[in-house]
């Protein structure tokens, strides 16, 4: 069976959720090999091998994980040239798709970002257009594929994950933009917006920076992530990271509640693929409620607070 | 310090985008452009960081005719002149084409010290071009900043990530791209609107840009659009006014949908 390398999405080792999904969807197309940049493999090692990953290869080191980008594209084209598999699945985050972008250029192959579905010949399904256009599409060379989190449900099937070293010498090219800090800002507690099943976003309806509380309060009973609308974000509510839509991220969580939230086209464009959608607004206009599933006209301040109280009652 | 800002016109985002159903391409023709939004924002870094450390700013857009529209923007802005890269034979060039015929445009500008440009265009949402272009030109690749600190030679940016920032230093020249976090883009006056009436706009075609046609193009690029379809439109669903008991309501349909 073909050979499908799975570079490995992690933090300081650990590998996030979509690595096992990117491992299950390889599984079902060929022979998944996982292949692992940067600090801290140890952490890894038995993850890789649960999911099913037949070979391991290993660039580790600080000269991998402190400079930007680069040095992952350069693993992965020299193993592409070494190996030759039949594609390259890298996960669709911001920096996964920068490596899969550096990759498509070393190895003159096509990219495709944001699949929620691969298929036989590494057809990609893509929701473009903020979700209103389902796009099949095809790339050339040996196919790049960024493989969207929260898309395939993980499988855990044994695999001999066989460790293989990356002989490699980085070159000085991969090594020209060098972190020389790493700030962390938010405390961690709250699962990662693009990998959430679960997200709660507040928007303008809020009113205030003092408010999100009640949405981090309704996160929590959850265990969900907290989501923002753009007006919020510019407002300076919230943090723009964890800004939903045409300019910020892109979830697809199980759930989406839009709090306090219109629904314009651009916030739509960044949730609307969301299995289930939820929506509490005072306008009953809101075009937020033209996509939900179940909504609440009423005023945000009453609902919320009498919602999260009701989830802990049942949730006993 | 030079700057070229690479900006691309994209669909309104208050329009509903298309593909043209004839060659799976995205319907430029029968929307208005705009400039990609986050792309003004690396037009203001530019000027910013032209105002505190002098040099030029020169606009680079690759697009059909009509990009001029976007062009003018720029240069109203306050950019002091333009590059357009427009020839049908790119018509259909998706990522990896479009920095290569980017690299080879900002082959034919002279001296540039920084490239800048925005995270991601909104149509094709990829966020890819800047980290390719980094790797055509072989230069550092200091993308996501949220902030940009020029000192001599040295860029220093804030790179946006999943928890905070990293701070990433590289020496000029360097390819940068900007999010909407770093600064606040200035609307255009009405002496720059007129201003930029005047400034020099140098329109390139494939050859006069030595663009290898086997890269672009829908035949040159290396991915393609096999099929689409409009998404089915999402069922209506129920919607209760709040009598005193919406939260109650919410939570039994959370409840009946196993989320809690
Ligand atoms: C929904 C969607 C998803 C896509 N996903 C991917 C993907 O995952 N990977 C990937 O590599 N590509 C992707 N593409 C690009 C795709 O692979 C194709 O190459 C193709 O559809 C071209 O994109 P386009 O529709 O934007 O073409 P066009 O509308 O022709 O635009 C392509 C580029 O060429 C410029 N252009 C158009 N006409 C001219 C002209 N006369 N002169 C100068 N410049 C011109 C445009 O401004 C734009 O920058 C995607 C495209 C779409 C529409
Ligand atoms: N055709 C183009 N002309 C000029 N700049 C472009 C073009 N396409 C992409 N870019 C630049 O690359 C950035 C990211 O685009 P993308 O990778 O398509 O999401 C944009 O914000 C622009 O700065």
């Amino acid at each position: 069976m073909a050979e499908i390398l799975v570079l490995v999405e992690h933090a300081d080792g650990t590998p996030k959720k979509v690595t096992l999904e990117m491992l299950t969807k390889a599984r079902a197309l060929g022979e998944p090999s996982a292949v692992f940049v940067g600090r801290n493999y140890a952490a890894a090692k038995e993850r890789l091998a649960e999911y099913g990953a037949q070979k391991v290869y290993v660039a580790e080191g600080d000269e991998y994980a402190d400079h930007v980008v680069a040095p992952a594209a350069e693993v992965l084209a020299h193993l592409v040239a070494e190996k030759s598999p039949a594609a390259v699945f890298v996960a669709s985050s911001a920096e996964g798709k920068e490596i899969a972008a550096r990759t498509a250029v070393k190895t003159s192959s096509g990219v495709l970002t944001d699949a929620v579905d691969v298929a036989e010949g590494f057809v990609a399904t893509q929701n473009v257009f903020g979700g209103a256009t389902v796009v099949q599409s095809r790339a050339q060379g040996t196919p790049i594929v960024c493989l969207r989190p929260n898309s395939t449900a993980p499988v855990a099937e044994a695999g001999p994950a066989a460790e293989e070293q990356v002989s490699l010498t980085l070159s000085d090219s991969a090594k020209l933009a060098k972190v020389v800090d790493r700030v962390v800002e938010e405390k961690g507690g709250r699962p990662d917006l693009t990998e959430a099943s679960i997200v709660v976003s507040g928007g303008r309806g809020l009113g205030g920076a003092e408010h999100f509380a009640l949405i981090e309060g309704l996160a929590d009973s959850l265990g969900a992530a907290v989501g923002a609308s753009r007006a919020a974000t510019d407002a300076g509510w919230y943090p723009h990271q964890n800004q939903v839509g045409q300019t910020g991220k892109t979830v697809s969580p199980q759930l989406y509640m839009a709090i306090g939230i219109s629904g314009a086209i651009q916030h739509r464009a960044g949730m609307q693929t969301s299995k289930t959608i939820v929506a509490v607004n005072k306008d009953p206009e809101a075009p937020i409620f033209s996509i939900a599933d179940f909504g609440v006209v009423g005023d945000l301040f009453n609902v919320v607070p009498q919602l999260t109280e009701e989830i802990a009652k049942r949730k006993g | 310090m030079n700057i070229v800002v690479c900006v691309k016109q994209v669909p309104d985002t208050w329009a509903e985008k298309k593909l043209d159903p004839t060659d799976k391409t995205v319907d430029r023709a029968s929307v208005d452009g705009v400039m990609n939004e986050i792309d003004e924002y690396a037009v203001e870094e530019a000027l910013r960081l032209k105002e505190a450390h002098g040099g030029e700013v020169t606009v680079l857009t690759m697009g059909p005719a009509k990009a001029v529209e976007t062009i003018r923007k720029a240069l109203s802005m306050g950019a002091d002149k333009a590059v357009h890269v427009s020839d049908d034979a790119l018509h259909g060039t998706d990522a990896l084409g479009t920095s290569h015929a980017l690299a080879k445009a900002l082959g034919t500008i002279e001296g540039w010290d920084l490239v800048i440009a925005g995270s991601e265009s909104t149509d094709a949402r990829m966020s890819v071009v800047p980290a390719m272009l980094a790797e055509q030109l072989g230069v550092p690749q200091l993308t996501m900043a949220r902030k940009v600190t020029v000192d001599g030679s040295t860029v220093r940016i804030e790179r946006q990530t999943e928890t905070g920032y990293d701070v990433v230093e590289a020496s000029t020249p360097a390819v940068v791209s900007v999010v909407e976090k770093i600064n606040e883009p200035r609307y255009p006056s009405f002496k720059g609107i007129m201003a930029a009436k005047s400034k020099p706009l140098t329109t390139l075609t494939v050859a006069d840009a030595g663009i290898d046609t086997s890269l672009v193009g829908l035949a040159g690029s290396k991915s393609e659009v096999v099929e689409f379809a409009a998404r089915p439109p999402r069922e209506s669903g129920t919607i209760v006014k709040d009598e005193g008991d919406g939260g109650t309501k919410l939570a039994e349909f959370l409840q009946s949908q196993k989320f809690i």
